[in-house]
Parts: structure tokens; sequence; C-alpha cells
């Protein structure tokens, strides 16, 4: 909200400076956006005589002036408004000044053979009204060469204040004027609300209220009052430039006193043109009809909005916007002006609906002070007469205010309870009096009458935050938080850990962490198992971020191609974030999930003198992930392994990692071909995800210490051996087969070697173990070590169907 | 043991008396002859050895002088079949010969060696400037919104506040409702909330606006377990908690994203109070911006879920290209904070009366694009790849209070 020094002044007797102002605005609440010299941007501009005008040579509709500013010369300005004639007092722009309302700045320049070192303004160009018919017109005795802002009187201050939802009180001047004095800085004047003595019955009937029970009623009390014979026009300069200089255009005097009730009060008003009325004004909710209002803009109103209409339709949008079929014009006569109390739930809602945005929908969507409803039309009917003449008839007055009448019992300890702030009764009462709160009583718990400008107060809490907001927030001590616990204990959780470490192992594999959205295309969801429509958002932002994300893999392939298409393949990225299986809260997981895209190996991409990169593939995916499981204390030789793909992954060169026949912990593969081309990403891509929430909580020990480490003095003895099988045996099977031989003796097997080959037969392969054995007792003789080879090639042969190869 | 000698010893086999001075004679001649022939072995042997060009052929030349058919064992052998007399100067002198020559090959072989190696050395030079492929961890990085919160989690965890969670897609009751947030309050309207599309619970859902709702699910008190374990159950106060996490708005322009990040804190017990509130902050905020000192403004402001509530100003220095916290002369909203509305503490079962505590709500994005300098928030969910290596960290920069936060 913008006022001006000025006129903050009309309210508030003070004598502190703007500056003060405004650091005691934004220390109580008032929060400063800015505060401006009025003038600051038409510093530059100068009042002008032009000497002559002539028609210029070479273009019909320029005009060659001779423009005295005051330098001592005449200046040749070729200016194109019609109003631009010989003797005319104007406003001037020499070279080099800067145009507010064009956004360039003027230079030196030849028009079509014609010298022009300068501008002639209108008050379009400086952003002072939409009038660009002409070049703003002085009156004949304005001084020539001084400067426009001092001619013009806007020298003052302005001031751009952001006013909370709750305080629809200082939407107005006198708002503002009543928190600064009770925060001291200055007294404030009192209004005059006399009722102005009626010269006749109301032409008008108080407005009924035409409502249903159970419709939604925005009005709550309607007051209204036919002005007769009033004489309209534009409205005295003091006026205008008080508007002006908050950025409001003068239309009419009405208008203009309409708007200065509505930005000096808090309290909007709307005039109706009483001649354009037709039949009976009423109160209703619309009934789905085009309103075309005062923003020539055509809005369809529904029937949870309540309009003030008559016999043809709704005349205005209650509370919000007024329509242009009674509007007030310069040749208005007779005014009905309007000052009504309004539910501000409501006000908001309409609002919202339609869009508008406008000066009385801010107030009444915040609240009004409902004792203002009569003395606010007593202001303006003061105001047209003084400024118009004209005859006040009766108010037409229908329905009721609603106060709240809100009573706190408010023991005076709660400042100090929820502050720290040691303010004496005394104050307490001295401040909540001067912001109109009334306390009532003695001792340690007073009554406090919360005024009806402040239905936001209601409670305790409020009226410390109105004590502590007025003494100061910098001014409530600063005082440690004591410590529950001197060295703080463990204050991660189990799963707020996996996070941070997933992340960690992960980028020290070299890929890099992205964030991406939570929410991807439905197709995309769809293609990676969700898409449900519990997943879906009601009302998405962009299509391609309406269904919550089934996984991470989407997001980070469109990150890979988005890197793709900047020229750089080969990235390696991870993302440890949620992703969700249902809309319940059990299902949201956390997946730490990661691709590698071209040659984005754990080795580095592209080409070097040691040797060329490989293509990513399923190896690197299962890799990151058995080096996450192993980071957070998963050891992958007991998990398993399943030739099962996930069905993002390619179906041969994808697998699935479970514990036990219920637990996924995750999936590694290469992308499907298919999805590949679906997902426009060019060559191999390798993924993996884990289920951080799958990987069961670490049970709890009693101890610390670690189980004792026993070492054998007996050195180990390994053995090889190479079998030949069908090609679709698994090497899971293998290993679990050799190492179930001899469970005791057996420590480790490994496979060394992998090949097929025609050689091997058709469908077959060949695969080498290294068999480690771990006497412990004593060492092993040659018997004993061919009993345990026995075994190992008897129990892979029999599990794996294969051979010894000879 | 000897061997058959393969030079025959010249000279005339020894006889009687009466022929001694011929004897003499012959054995003056016989010593020349065995001197000739040192001298010779000598000269030959080392020549030899000194043309030896690898320890393969100065074997041979050893093997041909001190080898058992060698020429300086032949020599030795003579001996055997000497006089006492002859024997007496020719011993000696042979095998002075078999260690001279046996030095020479020592110190050949020793030369021989030194120069394989060097040649060996030599052949291995490399070019050490050629370039290495960048390790991985030099390679990795963390994305800042993680960093940051692993910052803001070493200093609140430092201050006894434990980290609480609660899920993305939350009850109208916990994002609005429970918070105080009236029916008809704008927050809960389309254009600012992402609802969720009825699901078959009836439930009506949206995305968090903040992680406000968090503060309830800690406060208020059930039987049931929380649906999922990282949801934080519900605690007795002394409640100290900080809520980190992903919230929601529909909103999107140069400032606004329709993701982004906040941590929400709460204290909750019989008497925290704004002058706690006011420490906890100041103290927050210079810990995380790493400066000695932070001067806050705190300007009464409204939010339904706090009262008194508040909105903060940190001073900073925004006249360079960057923003510097700790000087200057301009302010930088950078918080909102408030004592927990009664009405809150009501709905989660405490009594307002006897409990009280304060709540504050910082821009995890926000306060990152701050300290390091980010222009522009829309880039942070873009990965791109030169954005993570510029602004990222290592996987190592572990943020601590006892090594600093950032290096």
């Amino acid at each position: 909200m913008k006022f001006t020094l000025d006129w903050l002044k009309e309210h508030l007797d003070t004598e502190a400076s703007a500056d003060e102002i405004g650091k005691a605005l934004t220390m109580i609440g008032l929060e400063v956006e800015a505060i401006e010299s009025q003038g600051k941007a038409l510093e530059a501009f100068v009042t002008a005589h032009i000497v002559s005008a002539e028609q210029h040579p070479n273009a019909d509709k320029l005009r060659v002036c001779k423009v005295d500013a005051g330098t001592g010369e005449l200046i040749d300005v070729v200016c194109g408004a019609p109003n631009a004639r010989t003797g005319l007092k104007s406003v001037f722009a020499f070279p080099g000044t800067y145009i507010p309302g064009k956004d360039m700045t003027i230079g030196k320049g030849n028009i079509r053979g014609q010298v022009s070192n300068g501008m002639l303004c209108s008050n379009a160009e400086l952003e002072l009204s939409e009038d660009h018919d002409g070049i703003i017109e002085l009156p004949e005795d304005a001084p020539v060469g001084v400067k426009y802002v001092d001619y013009a009187g806007m020298d003052g201050v302005v001031f751009d204040i952001s006013i909370t939802p709750n305080r629809g009180d200082a939407t107005g001047v006198y708002g503002v004027a009543r928190d600064l004095a009770a925060f001291g800085l200055g007294t404030l004047k009192a209004n005059d609300f006399t009722p102005i003595p009626s010269t006749g019955p109301s032409p008008i009937a108080p407005l009924p209220h035409q409502f249903d029970a159970d419709e939604p009623k925005a009005i709550r009390k309607f007051a209204g009052r036919y002005l007769k014979n009033i004489k309209n026009g534009p409205s005295p300069d003091w006026l205008q430039q008080r508007l002006r200089a908050v950025g409001l255009r003068p239309i009419n005097a009405v208008v203009d006193i309409t708007n200065l009730v509505s930005l000096g009060w808090g309290r909007p008003l709307h005039a109706y043109d009483a001649d354009k009325v037709e039949g009976t004004m009423v109160l209703r909710n619309a009934r789905g009809e085009a309103f075309d209002a005062l923003d020539n803009k055509v809005y369809t109103l529904d029937e949870s909005m309540t309009v003030i209409a008559d016999d043809k339709g709704p005349l205005c949008l209650g509370g919000i916007m007024g329509g242009i079929r009674s509007g007030v014009t310069e040749e208005t006569t007779n005014v009905f002006m309007e000052c009504a109390s309004w539910d501000p739930d409501l006000i908001a809602q309409s609002g919202r609906k339609t869009g508008i945005v406008s000066d009385a929908r801010y107030r009444l969507e915040r609240s009004v002070d409902p004792a203002l409803t009569e003395p606010g039309m007593e202001l303006a009917t003061r105001l047209v007469l003084e400024l118009c003449g004209g005859e006040p008839m009766e108010p037409a007055i229908s329905g009721e205010d609603v106060f709240p009448d809100t009573r706190v019992d408010f023991p005076l300890a709660e400042v100090n309870r929820l502050t720290g702030l040691d303010v004496s009764a005394d104050e307490i009462e001295a401040i909540l009096g001067r912001l109109g709160f009334a306390m009532e009583g003695t001792g340690p718990v007073r009554n406090v009458k919360v005024p009806s400008w402040r239905p936001d107060v209601t409670q305790k809490a409020d009226l410390v935050e109105e004590v502590m907001r007025m003494v100061g927030v910098d001014n409530v001590p600063v005082e440690p938080l004591p410590r529950l616990t001197h060295v703080a204990p463990r204050m991660l959780t189990t799963i707020q850990n996996r996070r941070r470490i997933a992340r960690r192992a992960l980028a020290a594999r070299g890929l890099d962490e992205a964030v991406t959205w939570s929410f991807i295309s439905h197709d995309e969801a769809a293609r990676f198992g969700g898409g449900t429509e519990d997943r879906q958002l009601a009302n998405a932002i962009a299509s391609d971020m309406t269904d919550m994300r089934p996984s991470l893999l989407p997001g980070l392939i469109a990150g890979a191609r988005r890197n793709a298409n900047r020229g750089f393949a080969d990235v390696a990225l991870f993302e440890v974030g949620q992703i969700f299986l249902s809309d319940q809260p059990e299902g949201q997981h956390t997946y730490a999930s990661g691709i590698r895209t071209g040659t984005a190996t754990l080795d580095g991409a592209g080409r070097h003198w040691s040797g060329k990169a490989e293509a990513v593939g399923v190896w690197d995916a299962k890799a990151d992930l058995a080096a996450v499981l192993d980071a957070l204390g998963v050891d992958i030789e007991k998990v398993q392994v399943l030739p099962e793909a996930a069905d993002w992954s390619h179906p041969g060169r994808g697998g699935r990692i479970a514990l036990g026949p219920k637990v996924t912990l995750g999936w590694f593969g290469e992308l499907h071909p298919a999805l590949s081309a679906e997902l426009d990403i060019e060559g191999p891509v390798a993924a993996f995800e884990i289920d951080l929430d799958a990987i069961p909580e670490p049970r709890k020990k009693a101890t610390r210490t670690k189980p004792a480490l026993a070492l054998s003095p007996f050195q180990p003895v390994s053995r090889d051996f190479a079998f030949v099988m069908d090609r679709g045996v698994t090497a899971a099977a293998i290993l679990k087969a050799a190492r179930g031989a001899d469970k005791a003796l057996i420590k480790d097997v490994g496979i060394f070697d992998v090949f097929e080959g025609s050689h091997v037969g058709e469908g077959k392969k060949s695969v080498a173990i290294e068999v480690t054995l771990q006497p412990r007792e004593r060492t092993l003789t040659d018997e004993e070590i061919d009993k345990v080879s026995s075994a190992v090639v008897a129990a892979v042969t029999k599990t794996t169907g294969g051979e010894l190869r000879k | 043991m000897v061997g058959p000698s393969s030079h025959e010893v010249a000279g005339t086999p020894v006889t009687d008396l009466p022929l001694r001075q011929a004897q003499d004679e012959v054995l003056r001649e016989f010593s020349m002859s065995l001197q000739t022939q040192i001298e010779t072995l000598r000269s030959e042997l080392s020549s030899a050895i000194a043309g030896a060009d690898s320890e393969a052929a100065l074997e041979t030349v050893r093997v041909s002088a001190l080898g058992k058919k060698g020429s300086v064992s032949a020599l030795l052998a003579t001996l055997g079949s000497m006089a006492p007399d002859e024997r007496k100067t020719a011993g000696p002198a042979i095998n002075g010969l078999k260690g001279e020559i046996a030095g020479l090959i020592e110190t050949r072989s020793a030369e021989l060696k030194a120069a394989a190696l060097e040649a060996r050395l030599a052949a291995e030079t490399v070019d050490v400037t050629l370039p290495l492929k960048p390790a991985p961890t030099a390679r990795g990085r963390i994305h800042p919104i993680s960093q940051t919160i692993d910052e803001i989690t070493a200093i609140f965890s430092d201050m006894g506040f434990s980290i609480a969670e609660g899920p993305d897609i939350e009850t109208d009751y916990f994002n609005f409702t429970a918070l105080n947030f009236p029916e008809g309050h704008p927050a809960r309207e389309m254009h600012d909330t992402f609802f969720m599309k009825p699901g078959p619970d009836g439930v009506k859902k949206v995305l968090r606006t903040h992680t406000s709702p968090v503060q309830m699910r800690v406060m208020q008190k059930t039987n049931e377990k929380p649906a999922a374990s990282y949801i934080t159950p519900a605690m007795d106060p002394p409640i100290r908690v900080v809520m980190p996490g992903r919230t929601y708005r529909n909103d999107s322009d140069q400032t606004h994203t329709p993701m982004f990040h906040q941590v929400e804190g709460l204290v909750i017990d019989k008497s925290s109070h704004i002058g706690q509130l006011r420490w906890v902050l100041k103290e927050f905020l210079k810990a995380f911006f790493e400066v000695p000192s932070v001067t806050l403004r705190f300007r009464p402001s409204f939010f339904p879920f706090t009262e008194p509530s508040m909105e903060v100003d940190v001073q900073c220095d925004r006249s360079g290209s960057e923003v510097k916290i700790g000087e200057g002369n301009d302010w930088l909203e950078i918080l909102g904070c408030g004592m927990v509305h009664p009405n809150v503490i009501r709905n989660a079962g405490l009594d307002p009366d006897v409990y009280q505590g304060f709540a504050w709500g910082i821009g995890i994005d926000r306060i990152a694009m701050l300290k390091y300098g980010m222009p522009d928030l829309r880039a942070f969910f873009d990965a791109d790849q030169r954005w993570l290596e510029h602004y990222g960290f290592r996987p190592l920069d572990l943020p601590t209070l006892f090594g600093g936060l950032s290096s």
C-alpha cells in the first residue's frame, strides 16, 4: 500500500522524519518495501514555453517548435502532439533525460530534416496518467525553466508498505497513523464523522437482501446515500496529486472521493450514477450473468458471488468492482453512494474466482472495521458536498453488521512468558490503550476489550504480539536456549544416515548428484510402474509434471538427455530421494538410483592415451549398486543376485537384488533398447535403483565389541576346477554349490574364467573356479585335499548338470 | 683328484747331482718360461675380460680361465708335478695370476651390471607429464542442497536438535487445519497448493506447502506407530527438532520453482521464549554463514501457525555481485518464525498454558544460494553436469563443526 508523508500527516501530528517513520513502520510490522521521493524519476523535467510552433515542412503531423526552457536560448524541438501550439506552456525534457513512460533516454535528433534537441512531454510519458492524447498543458501563468516536480508540488515522500493478511485495519492511512501513534511517533488526529442532515427521503429504498437461507451471503450491512443535483467534474489539484502520488489515476471528483476514503481510512466505497439504475436496486447472488466491469473486462459471475443489481442485472460485483453501466462520469448529477460491510472470506473467494485485483477487494478481504460503515458514508457525503455541492437524501440502510465484541482475559505475565520481555503493567496498559484496546480490572489478570477494527485479535498470544511489536522485537533480550544434554547424543536415524552415506559413496565413484522434480509426466510414470490416479496431481503446473514419480530414473534419464543435447553424452548421475509407490505415507520410499551413459564408467569417460573407455553396461550398474550396499554395511555376498530384470531393463542384462523371498533391495541393468528409443536417449545407459527403506534396520547390539579375530596358523591351499555346463546356469548357483561342498574347510570360491565358443559346445560355457581351503587345526594331507576336491566337483556337477572339464 | 693337465710342462726330467749345473740352467729356463706363460695369459685374459661386452661373454672368459679346464687352472695343475723348489716360486706366481684374473672378472662384472641397469632404466623411462584420468573422487559431486542440509544438520545436532521427517504427500489436516489455517485461507486454493486427485480413502491430500506439518506429527501423540519408519514418531516435550525436506507450491517464475526445500525448526517445552528464539537463529546463521557475527532485524509479521509471528532480515552487503552476510547496510529477508500458536499447541493435544515454544522456517535452496552464490534457483533441478561440477561439493567435503562446514 502506498501513501505520502503529507497524507500521513493529515492523520498524525508528528515531527518525525520520513526515515524515522520508515524505520518505525518496519519495526511495528508494517514492512516498508520502499520509501521514494515522489518526483525522483521526474527531477530532470522542466517547465517550458513554446514560443512558436510551425508546420513541419516534410511531415503533416509534425510541428517544428521553438522552445524556451529557461536556458536563455530557444531550442528547436520537433513535436508530434496535436496540441503543440504557439504560446503553450508545457513540460520539456533536455537531451539525455530518461523518459519513464517510454523507457528510453531522449537524444539529440534530426526528424525528417529538422533538428530536434529535446522533447515536449505528455502525462503518459511522465507516467503521471494514461493521458497521451497530447503534451501537458500548463496554465498560462506557469513559470518557465523550473523543475516540473517543484512546480507541480510533487516533492513529497511516498511510502510503499506491505500489509499482512491479518491487518485490514492498516490498509488505510488512518490505521497506519494509529499504529505509529501507539508506537510513540506522534498524536493521532480525530476524524469528523458527524452525520450530515438529510434534505429529504431517499429516492432509492434500502436495498433488500434477497438470499435463500442456504446461500452464501457476502453482504452484511449496506448503507447507501442518494446525493442529488451534484456538479461533478475533475477533482481539485490537491486530490488529484494525492492520488497520482500513490499511482492512481484521477477520474472525476466523485470517483476520486471514493478512492480517497478507501485509501485514507481503509473504507472502500462505491458510487453509482443513480440515473442509470433501472427499476429496483437489490442485493442478491449472481445468476451466471456476464458483467461489464469498470476495468473494461467482461466477467461471468456465478451463484456464490453477491452483486448489487437492478432490474436489468448486476450493477456492481459486491465489494470488488463496479460496473460500466452505472459508472459515475463528469456528467453525472445524481449519485448513489454505497458504503457496505462484507464477509471477508466470500469477498476473497469471489476475488480469486474472477481474478480481479482491486483496492476494494484488497481491503475487504482482509477486514474493514464494521463500526465504519455509517461513518464512512457520512465522510463520503461531506466530501461530495464540499467538492460537488448537491443535496444529501436520507441514508438507505439495510442488514446487520457483525461485531465480534471480543474480550480476552489477559494475564500480564504472558508478555514475559512468551517473549522474555519485562514490561510493566502500566506500560502494557498504555500500549494497548493507544492501540484502542480497553483494559479493565486490576491485578495480574486483566480483561481486555478488543476494538472493532482488530478482529484478528482473539486471544492472549495476540495481545502479547501487540505489546511486543510496540516495544520492538529488537528490544527483546537475547538469551541462550539451555542445553538438554551437554554432549549431543546421536541425532540421525538409520534412514537419514543411509541417505547421507549413499550420497557420499556414489559421489566417490564419480557420479554427480542431481536433484530432479518429484513429479514427472504421466507417460514416464506409467512406464516406470507408476501413473495410478492416486499419485496424480489434480492441478499440475505443467503437462510434464503431472504424476508423482515412482522411480528416480525418468528424472535422471531426462537430465542425461538434456546434457547430451548440450554436447555431453557421457554423464554419470545419481539422486537419493523420495519415490512414491502410493499416495499414503508408507508409499513414500527413499531410493538411491543412478545412471551412467555413453562411456562414463568408473574410470572416466572418453578417449585417453592409457586406453579407450568402454561403453557402460550392466557390470557398471551392478558395481555401483554393490558399492552402495557395501557402504551401508550390507554384505553383498549375503544378498541374492537374481537374473530377474526390472521392467525398464534389457531382459538379459539386468538383475534384482533380494534378501529372502519377500524383500527386494534393488535392481540393476542396461536400459531396455525400446525404452531408450521411447525416452529419446542415444547410446548405452547403465542404471540401478536401491530401495534404502527395504534394507533391514540393523539389530541393536548390546555391545560395541567386535567378535574375536580367529587367525589360523596354517597356510591356505587353493585348487582350480573348470566345468562345462549349459549357458543358462548362473554363477550364483555354481558358487553356492561349491561353497556348500565343505562349509568348514572352504573359505572362499572365486570365478576366474568364463568363456563360450564352439570348442566347448553349442549352448555351453566353461567356468573355472578357484576354491580356497583354510585348514584350522593342522596342515591338510593330500588325501584330505582330494576329498574336498571330489566333494566340490560332485556338488557343482550335480547342481549345474555340467561336468568337469578334462 | 686333479685332472690331466692340458699343458705339457716344458723342460727336461730332473737328473742326478752331476747334472746339477745343467739342472739349474733348466730350472732357470723353466722359470723364465713359466713367467712368460703367466705374462701371456695375463695379457690375453685381461684383454678378453675387458673385451667381454656382456655378462655371458664374461662368463665364457671366466670359464676359459678359471673353469676346471681353464688356462689358469691348468697352470695351477702343473704345480703338482713340480719340484718343491720350483713350486715355491711357481705357486705364488700362478695363484697370484688366478687372484688377479678373478678380481678383473669381478670388476668387469660389476661394470657390466651397472651398464645393464643403466640401459634398462633408460629404456624404461616414461613421460611422467602425460596427464592422468581424473579419479572418481575428483569427478563426483554432492548437490549443494544435500551439502547445505548436511551443514544445517551439523549445526543443529550440536545444539541438541534431532532431525524429524514426514511425508511429502500430506493430508489437508496436517498441512493446513492442524496448523490453524482457517477454511477459505488463500493458501488452501488451487493457485497456491498442489492437490492430489481424490484417492480411494477419501482423505483430502496435498503436496505439503511447507515443512510445518512435521511439527504437528512430532507434537501430536497417538497410540499408533508411524505409518513408515522414516516418519518421526511423536515425542513428549521437551521437543527440539529440525525438519528439512521438499516442499511444493503451484508457482513458477524466476525466483520460484514448483518444488523447493525448507528446514523447519521447533522447540516445545515449558519456558522457551522469543529471547531464546533470537539466540538460536543468530547462532545458527553465524555458524552457517561462517562469519564472526550477524545482525538480525526481527519484524512483526503474520503466519497462521505462530503468534507472535516475525520475519527476520539479515544485515548484508549487496553492493557487489555477491551478497555478503555479516557486513554492509542492506537487509535481506531470510526466514519466518514465531511462538507456536496456542491453537496449534492445542491441536496437538497439549495445553498452551503449560507448554510453549517457538518455530521457524528457512528456505534451504535460498540460503544455499546466498552462501555459495548460485544465481538461479531453476538450475538446481536441471541436472546440468557443468553446473553440478561447478557448484557441487567433493564427496569427501564433509561438513562438520570440528573441521569446518566448508573448506
